[in-house]
Parts: structure tokens; C-alpha cells; sequence
């Protein structure tokens, strides 16, 4: 099983509505992806936390159908 | 909860109590079985620490059990003096800024230079 790049986009979009998000594919399998996401919900939030939060939106997905994620995350400059 | 999971939790509780720098990871330090293991292994190398790895692959309970633990769905994992740090990504992002050097010298974990 596999994830296409939409499917992730708009789930993390599900999960963190204001996401801006690119999705780069690491190898062309759709299983490897790099995720680069900018919330303003990650203020004050931890890298942890962060990374956290967009899991939560992949729900049991990720580490499933999703293999690997490499995920950045980060809040919106001022 | 079943006796299989409060198990797997005590025995998380334990290892990262015993062991100042402790990995989760896929396969052994010498023989890392994922390249994001790996790189995490490189990592700690690197930086000339001192580190424990467990192999998930070689214990189902643990593999589950450590991503309820951490509330973190993806292997490997980083725990310094009993506190999780973060998976590949943000060790990797941790290290090239220096920041995970900090993180060690901060808990008082030796690294080389």
C-alpha cells in the first residue's frame, strides 16, 4: 500500500487547515516522501509537538501505508 | 490495557531510566536494517556518544510498544537521560544546527571534542 502526494496533502490540510505544504517525492515509489509544513498552529509548540501534531492528522497511516515521511515543520514567520 | 502492553511500557520505563542515550531502532548499531536508523547511528557516532541501541525488529511488543509510549508512530527513536528527543528528522535537523551537541552537554553527556 501507498500514499499518493494529494492524499497527504489533504490530510494533513484535514488536521492543520491554514497548512501551507510541499510534498517532494524522496524516491519515485510513493512510499518515500519529504514533507515541508508551515502552520500557525505550531507557535510555541515543541519540534516534537509539531511533528506530533501532523501525525495526528496522518492518523494510523503513517509508519503503515505511509513507510517514510520526512517531515519539517515549522511556525509562519512574522 | 493487556498485560502485554503495561509490560512493554515497564520495561520501556526501565531501559530508558538505565541507559543515558538509549535508541529504538531497526537492526543493531553495527548492523542498522532502515537507512533512517542508520542515519540517526551516524549521528551519535559522530558526535562520539555513548549509546544503547534495541533492536524493534527483534521484539514485536516493544516495536508497538514504544510508539504508544512516545505517542510517536515511527521507528527510530531518541531518548537522552529518560526524554524523548525526536525520530530521524528532528535529530538530524538537532544536529546539523549544533543543537543536539547542546542537548548532550545540557544533560551532562559527554561527546568527543
Amino acid at each position: 500500500m501507498a500514499l499518493d502526494a494529494a492524499t497527504i496533502e489533504k490530510l494533513i490540510k484535514a488536521g492543520l487547515p491554514d497548512a501551507r505544504i510541499t510534498i517532494e517525492a524522496l524516491v519515485d515509489d510513493d512510499n518515500h516522501w519529504s514533507a515541508h509544513v508551515v502552520s500557525s498552529a505550531f507557535k510555541g509548540k515543541s519540534r516534537v509537538q509539531q511533528h506530533q501534531m501532523v501525525y495526528r492528522a496522518l492518523g494510523s497511516r503513517m509508519g503503515n501505508e505511509l513507510h517514510a515521511l520526512a517531515l519539517q515543520t515549522s511556525a509562519p514567520e512574522e | 490495557m493487556s498485560d502485554t502492553a503495561t509490560t512493554a511500557a515497564d520495561r520501556i520505563k526501565q531501559e530508558i531510566s538505565e541507559n543515558p542515550v538509549l535508541l529504538y531502532m531497526k537492526g543493531t548499531p553495527v548492523f542498522p536494517q532502515c537507512g533512517f536508523s542508520a542515519r540517526v547511528v551516524q549521528i551519535l557516532t559522530t558526535l562520539g556518544v555513548k549509546f544503547k541501541g534495541v533492536d524493534v525488529l527483534a521484539d514485536p511488543a516493544i516495536r508497538q510498544g514504544v510508539k504508544d509510549f512516545s505517542n510517536w508512530p515511527t521507528i527510530p527513536q531518541l531518548y537522552v537521560k529518560g526524554e524523548f528527543v525526536g525520530g530521524c528528522d528532528i535529530v538530524s535537523e538537532m544536529f546539523e544546527s549544533g543543537e543536539l551537541k547542546q542537548v548532550f552537554a545540557d544533560k551532562g553527556v559527554p561527546t568527543r571534542g
